[in-house]
């Protein structure tokens, strides 16, 4: 066999004391995708820190080669010269930048006194329409969406003359349209024999993409096997080590009345011609489960923010309650009236990071623990706290720990529990199993039903629509700003929803 | 939960430990002149203003926020006593309610525009820096207002009688006892692993060891300062709302993640507007004792006492990013600011050389912990 571009040997990395990988290794050679499967907090990460220099040589114990070399990198600087670029899960362009500036943040062409500006120029033009991105090198990374980010991301490291490309989770947060695009540009990366090492939790994606999947499971390699070989569920079971009966446990449950009435919702940011959310009526109805599906970008979020209060701009729209017509101006006005949200962006708007477990938990609903002079009844808090991380399963060491020390899965089953808490009768649920494993996110879906069971409705924002489908009993797609559409679960599929999503687009 | 215990201790055993090189330096240095029970006396009288302004700091600074104008309002609060009690011969509570009020109302209005109107509170109290010497500077024409009376002189300038001071410290170490047992309790019932119970009660020992023996150099020379009991009361009752009610806990959680925080349902403006309200009334308390120290008020008083407020809390442990930070750090972190101060002047230490000492040690002190904490 000719000689791997990479090759990494017995990787051991230990954080004070606990093995976060425990001797794994992993080949791949020039123009080979590599699917790296697992759990959150399984090492995949880690292995990838280790791979690309952020962990330093001589902080793990192993060996890895690169292109018959041993690696022994300082820092990413060492990695990059090499041509190993890591794509991290949160992109790292500068928002206020252009592309052609962030493309070239760092490794600016030109003189220390002027730099050369159409030589950039013209480069940014070739890397984008490498990447097919049809915008101006000059557009600013914020006016792009996530998926145009992840391009420009792309496009930087093919400047950078990659060989080995790492994509942390890349299509999380990605519109189906937008991650056919990006497969379809690693596709052709393969092609001109730049080797990619995938993490995904999409295993669609990770099937359809890759030469060879590897499976970690706590640290431990559990196989490498070729893709061709393997099914979803093969992959599933190495993952969670068990086998999952079924992707989506779906439950009978009671549906009773309409105990939502959401009439002419409407959502602008100011100054802007086209309205977020334009005329949008609907209804949801006592223990129902209701999905919204949508590509990025089609009012759904900010149809579910005018209903928790907290939309960024003028909004009006009719909202009856169990029949009482409600103003919902603050979030603090929708959980009075007993709406709660689950944000869809778990770091920036659900955990509060150096804060314990419990403590996040708890904060919503403080003002129930306060007696005299405003202090908390610490017993009464505590024993809620315990009841709540037992129902979720929520995995800590204690509830003291901070919450940024547990994996997305947990955090996310905390910031839940902090909204059940309220006692909503409606809970929405903004992309609620994004980024976490497998295991956690059956736990959700459990969790979900056993909540309707109680009475509780749900409205679901997702995109992953397997989910929307095995999940909701009713279904609404949305696109700009409008209802394109509702269906019923049954007979329901993705080809229907993506149609009603997209097609419409095209002869609008 | 044992980690971040362990990081909380560390950096309490760290600033114990600099206090206590501190004292032993002077101590050796002075002779022993350091430690007499007249220098201590006279370095916890210097360490209660900036100690009281450190104790409205801290929330500010755990809520994310900075106010710079502490200094300026207190000169303003101290010249506005001043101009109550020596002008227009106000009864001395009325002075002292009125004071504390108008403290409450300039903190709210800082409050206000960094809550409700989102000015950066860097800019709205840097406006206040400003105005408010101004309006110190208008108010009493530029002059000196003195002499106070002796019933403003009691806040600044009296001790507490031994009696008094010796039971309140009695009672102190009582509740201190009484507080780790009911806390094991608690933690026993709800089947938290509690520390061995010798570890927890040493502790406490210690903490009562320390008590009883400042009483006795204190009451060595002429008993507990007054300021020294306005600050204790206001440490017990600030520790109490950061660590015990909702609206601290709600402090910590919008200097955490403040977008979480409204998601949640908390009405962050409100609680950031009180935030600013609560540091007025302790630049108001600080104020008081100021005035009443100087016997004056002066249109130079407080003149950069912002700075050593902020060094306070950020030697003691606050973090500027915010979320992290305790009112006990931040007495610590003034302790040790007014025990160099102390120090150096009774060594005769020019003042050039003071200002760059201190500025050296706020300095190694926020490097120290930004590089214990990269280390875990």
């Amino acid at each position: 066999m000719k000689q791997p571009l990479l090759d990494m040997r017995n990787i051991v990395k230990s954080f004070s004391g606990v093995r976060a990988l425990n001797g794994v290794s992993i080949t791949l050679g020039d123009g080979e995708v590599l699917s790296l499967c697992g759990e959150n907090g399984s090492g995949k990460s880690t292995l990838m820190k280790v791979l690309s220099g952020v962990w330093p040589y001589g902080s793990y114990d192993g060996e890895i080669y690169f292109q018959g070399q041993q690696v022994k990198a300082s820092g990413i600087r060492d990695t990059e010269a090499l041509g190993i670029v890591i794509i991290h899960q949160e992109l790292a362009l500068v928002k206020e930048l252009s592309v052609m500036e962030n493309i070239f943040l760092g490794n600016e062409l030109g003189s220390c006194v002027s730099l050369n500006d159409e030589m950039m120029h013209s480069r940014t033009r070739e890397l984008l329409a490498q990447v097919k991105l049809n915008i101006s090198p000059d557009t600013l990374i914020r006016e792009l969406g996530v998926g145009q980010q992840q391009l420009v991301e792309i496009a930087k490291a093919l400047n950078k003359n990659v060989k080995l490309l790492i994509l942390d989770e890349p299509t999380s947060s990605l519109t189906n349209n937008e991650i056919d695009i990006l497969l379809g540009i690693v596709q052709e990366l393969k092609g001109q024999g730049i080797a990619c090492v995938y993490i995904s939790h999409k295993l669609d994606e990770v099937l359809a993409l890759s030469n060879w999947v590897a499976v970690i499971r706590d640290g431990n390699h559990i196989a490498t096997k070729a893709a061709a070989e393997l099914t979803q569920n093969d992959i599933i079971s190495m993952m969670v080590g068990r086998q999952l009966d079924e992707l989506f446990p779906r439950e009978n449950h009671q549906i009773g009345e309409t105990i939502l009435q959401v009439t002419h919702a409407k959502a602008s940011q100011p100054g802007a011609s086209r309205c977020q959310v334009e005329d949008v009526s609907f209804s949801l109805r006592k223990g129902e489960i209701l999905g919204v599906a949508g590509l990025i970008g089609s009012g759904r979020t900010e149809l579910m923010q005018c209903l928790y209060g907290c939309y960024d701009g003028d909004y009006q729209a009719t909202i009856e309650l169990s029949g009482q017509t409600l103003q919902i101006r603050s979030q603090r006005a929708a959980l009075k009236a007993g709406i709660a949200m689950v944000p869809e962006d778990r770091k920036r708007h659900g955990i509060v990071p150096i804060m314990g477990v419990g403590r996040n938990i708890t904060l919503s609903i403080l003002d129930r623990y306060t007696a005299w002079f405003g202090a908390i009844d610490e017993e009464q808090e505590s024993h809620d706290i315990h009841d709540a991380i037992a129902r979720l399963k929520v995995k800590t060491a204690t509830s003291e720990l901070a919450i940024k020390n547990l994996s997305g899965g947990n955090q996310q089953k905390a910031i839940i529990a902090r909204f059940l808490l309220t006692k909503p009768k409606i809970l929405i649920l903004d992309e609620p199993t994004r980024g976490i494993d497998v295991g956690a996110k059956y736990e959700i879906y459990k969790l979900m039903f056993a909540l309707v069971k109680e009475g509780v409705s749900i409205i679901m924002v997702s995109s992953e629509l397997p989910e929307v489908i095995g999940i909701s009993d009713r279904v609404l797609v949305m696109h700009e700003g409008r209802l394109k559409g509702e269906f019923d679960h049954q007979g329901l599929t993705q080809e229907k929803i993506m149609n009603c999503a997209i097609k419409e687009a095209e002869s609008a | 939960m044992l980690k971040t215990i362990k990081t909380n201790q560390l950096q309490l055993l760290a600033m114990l430990t600099a206090m206590l090189l501190i004292v032993l330096f002077f101590s050796f240095a002075t002779d022993g002149a350091f430690i007499s029970p007249r220098n201590v006396s006279n370095l916890f009288r210097q360490t209660a203003i900036v100690g009281v302004l450190a104790i409205g700091m801290v929330f500010v600074i755990i809520s994310a926020e900075i106010d710079l104008s502490v200094g300026s309002m207190m000169g303003l609060l101290g010249g506005i006593a001043a101009v109550l009690d020596v002008w227009l011969h106000f009864p001395i509570m009325l002075t002292i309610l009125i004071t504390i009020g108008t403290g409450l109302l300039l903190g709210l209005f800082n409050g206000w525009w960094v809550a409700y109107q989102k000015v950066p509170s860097f800019i709205v109290t840097l406006a206040g820096m400003l105005a408010f010497r101004g309006i110190l500077v208008g108010l009493t024409d530029g002059a000196t207002v003195a002499p106070t009376t002796s019933a403003l002189g009691v806040i600044g300038q009296s001790y507490v009688p031994t009696g008094w001071g010796v039971s309140l410290v009695l009672l102190l170490c009582l509740g201190v006892i009484a507080k780790v047992y009911r806390r094991r309790q608690a933690k026993q019932k709800h089947g938290v692993v509690n520390d061995s119970a010798k570890f927890e009660y040493l502790k406490a020992l210690v903490s009562i060891a320390v008590l009883l023996s400042l009483l006795a150099i204190l009451e060595g020379y002429r008993g507990i300062p007054t300021p020294i009991l306005i600050m204790g009361v206001l440490i017990l009752v600030a520790a109490y709302i950061a660590k015990r009610t909702a609206f601290g806990r709600r402090v910590y959680a919008i200097g955490g993640n403040i977008e979480a925080t409204r998601m949640s349902g908390v009405n962050v403006e409100r609680n950031k507007m009180f935030v600013f309200g609560f540091n007025g009334m302790m630049v108001a308390v600080a104020a008081l004792i100021l005035t009443s120290r100087l016997g004056a008020g002066s249109p130079a008083a407080g003149n950069m006492a912002e700075l050593d407020a902020i060094a306070a809390c950020v030697i003691g442990g606050t973090s500027l990013a915010g979320g992290v930070g305790t009112v006990f750090g931040a007495i610590m972190g003034a302790l040790i600011m007014s025990s160099l101060d102390n120090g150096m002047s009774m060594l005769d230490v020019p003042t050039f050389w003071q200002l760059i000492v201190k500025g050296g040690i706020l300095l190694l002190a926020v490097w120290l912990d930004v590089k214990t904490k990269k280390a875990q």
